[in-house]
């Protein structure tokens, strides 16, 4: 069983369709990248997985249980995280509190427990504190551990988010446009990044990317959206060669 | 500067960074004790206004400073607190459990109210709970059986283990009452800003949909935050109460929730400090300005809204000169004296920020 499963997804904003009848599938331990050009569709599909939108139709499956009956602040109960194109972390909050707030589906204490500070908010505040130094020294952010975001170039920025969803400990990663700003050598150690995630952490990546470099550098499945529809799927090489996404590309009579 | 050099976690948990802060804000706290044995009965009652006003400010930097709610309904937040604790009171509870209860029964009543307000954001909910502060005035007055209406109520003397407290004839104890009070509400503010709740506090205020994503639920988070403020406001509004001597239905106007509101402005949104630095001004402003116009032009000359027209100034050289307010400045010369002579004047300058994802929904 593939662990994320959409079936038949279609969303509507009045006339215009965003997502048409698209299906496709994750498997457990794969990257599989969604490419396409501007409006087509790839961002609005996180946004449905993330249940930020309300599909007017199909099927949404993650481990065999229906996304569909989740509000969409119980998606990372499930071991979903992901990034925003347009960085969306917490500006007034240290990189280290950024971090933290990742690992908000863990928390266990209540509301009393924190105010008097129990010795179990203590304890758990060491825990999620491990948990969120092992992705610093992955990514290697220690030295903007205690940075404001708001001080922080847009590179750091992007490895930032990417470590506030890594700290929620996820089993499948929604990365949207990992690479967009990035300069040559911050997207090769986000390609590292990726390629490390899948490998060391077990965490299944699912991607939207316009650097086709990065996309059949790490991924192992590429899916070519354009308006909204499934227009090819398959290895990156496959998908790059094939006449129709190079028609939605480039224009007609390219090939 | 001090340098921290962090050897374990619990550096970044405990309530004081290193010794040295610890022992600023022991001596801070000990000085605060040790103050009636070193002013004046008169200035003591003063000190106890801006620890009462302080507590009241905690209660709001919690919703508008940590959460980004704006709130302009404090004052009938403030009125729930004063007549619950007294109407409590008047029922045979001691102090010391009606006290408590009447900020958890504002807390309740707020995170109730708030539900429906949840909805609304930043001035929307603004002009919403001024809606509150109205209402508070003509509720009073219909519910005149247990409020006593337009006439008042008088709380009565406080009782803790037999022990006497009442503000005009022993303003000693009182202040120790209050002070203990904001001790306590300052120690709640810090432990809610070190765990979770107070991270996903701020999540709530900086992006709502990587909040959603995160697993922080909007909603519940909102009401809480609305719960632990008007808890905490409940809280400053019994000590008012007993601190005025007497209450009706005009004495939590809307007055005082614009107040509370300018007062954490001024002293800098999203810090315990903020919230004292702008009682200090608040409480100190009307007393201060007394002294000047006395000296300058004499006593006995009355200026109409001489106070309001300086508060409104001041409120306005903040906003653009040092939107950070008291504690902003603060910080800027405590670091300008850290960094002697290598301090430079653009070091605050705010950095571009970048461009939001599209509001979804």
């Amino acid at each position: 069983m593939s662990l994320l499963e959409i079936k038949n997804a279609t969303l509507k904003f009045g006339g215009v369709v965003a997502v048409n009848d698209l299906s496709f599938s994750v498997e457990e331990g794969e990257v599989y990248a969604i490419v396409g050009p501007n409006g087509a569709g790839k961002s609005t599909v996180f946004n449905l997985i993330s249940r930020f939108y309300e599909p007017f139709a199909g099927q949404f499956t993650f481990d065999g249980q229906n996304l569909l009956d989740r509000a969409p602040d119980e998606v990372a109960d499930l071991g979903i995280a992901r990034t925003f194109q347009n960085i969306e972390l917490f500006e007034h909050a240290t990189v280290l509190q950024n971090l933290l707030v990742g690992r908000h589906r863990h928390r266990k204490s209540t509301l009393i427990e924190e105010l008097f500070f129990a010795p179990r908010v203590r304890a758990e505040e060491h825990r999620h504190r491990e948990a969120v130094e092992e992705v610093i020294d992955f990514l290697d952010l220690q030295p903007y551990r205690n940075k404001m975001i708001a001080g922080l170039p847009y590179g750091v920025r992007k490895v930032v988010e990417l470590g506030r969803a890594l700290a929620s400990g996820p089993r499948l990663l929604l990365l949207d446009e990992p690479a967009s700003g990035l300069s040559v050598e911050e997207t090769q150690d986000m390609r590292w990044w990726i390629d490390d995630i899948r490998k060391q952490m077990g965490i299944t990546v699912l991607m939207v990317e316009h650097d086709m470099g990065l996309v059949s550098g790490v991924s192992d499945r590429v899916l070519a959206l354009a308006d909204g529809a499934k227009l090819a799927e398959g290895t990156p090489a496959e998908v790059q060669s094939n006449p129709a996404v190079i028609e939605a590309y480039l224009g007609a009579g390219a090939v | 500067m001090r340098i921290h050099f962090k050897t374990t976690y619990e550096q970044d948990i405990r309530l004081f960074p290193d010794l040295w802060t610890a022992c600023v804000y022991g001596a801070l706290i000990l000085l605060a004790f040790a103050l009636p044995y070193l002013i004046n009965e008169f200035y003591i009652g003063e000190v106890t206004n801006v620890l009462i006003w302080a507590i009241a400010g905690l209660g709001l930097m919690l919703l508008t400073g940590q959460t980004g709610q704006a709130s302009l309904g404090h004052a009938a937040f403030l009125a729930i607190g004063c007549y619950t604790n007294t109407i409590l009171i008047e029922q045979g509870l001691p102090f010391i459990v009606a006290f408590p209860l009447a900020g958890i029964i504002t807390g309740v009543v707020g995170a109730i109210i708030a539900i429906p307000a949840l909805r609304l954001h930043g001035i929307y909910l603004a002009i919403a709970t001024i809606a509150l502060s109205i209402l508070a005035d003509d509720i009073i007055v219909l519910l005149e059986p247990w409020t006593g209406g337009v006439s008042g109520k008088f709380p009565e003397m406080i009782t803790v283990f037999g022990l006497e407290i009442e503000r005009w004839t022993m303003p000693t104890r009182f202040y120790y009452l209050v002070l203990v009070v904001t001790i306590i509400c300052t120690l709640f503010y810090r432990n809610l800003l070190r765990s979770p709740l107070g991270r996903a506090f701020a999540a709530v205020r900086d992006s709502e949909v990587s909040a959603t994503a995160m697993g922080v639920h909007i909603a519940r988070t909102k009401a809480t935050a609305f719960g632990l403020s008007c808890m905490i406001t409940g809280w400053a509004g019994a000590l008012m109460g007993y601190y005025a001597g007497t209450f009706n239905n005009e004495t939590f106007s809307i007055v005082i929730s614009i107040t509370l509101l300018m007062m954490i402005v001024i002293g800098g949104l999203g810090s315990i400090h903020g919230a004292f630095f702008g009682a200090v001004v608040v409480a100190f402003l009307p007393q201060g300005l007394s002294i000047l116009k006395d000296g300058l032009i004499g006593g006995g000359v009355a200026i109409p809204g001489l106070e309001t027209g300086v508060f409104g100034m001041i409120l306005i050289l903040f906003i653009l000169f040092e939107p950070m307010g008291i504690y902003g400045r603060w910080l800027k010369i405590r670091i300008w004296f850290e960094l002697f002579p290598f301090a430079r004047k653009d070091m605050f300058r705010r950095q571009k920020s970048y461009l939001k994802t599209e509001r979804l929904r």
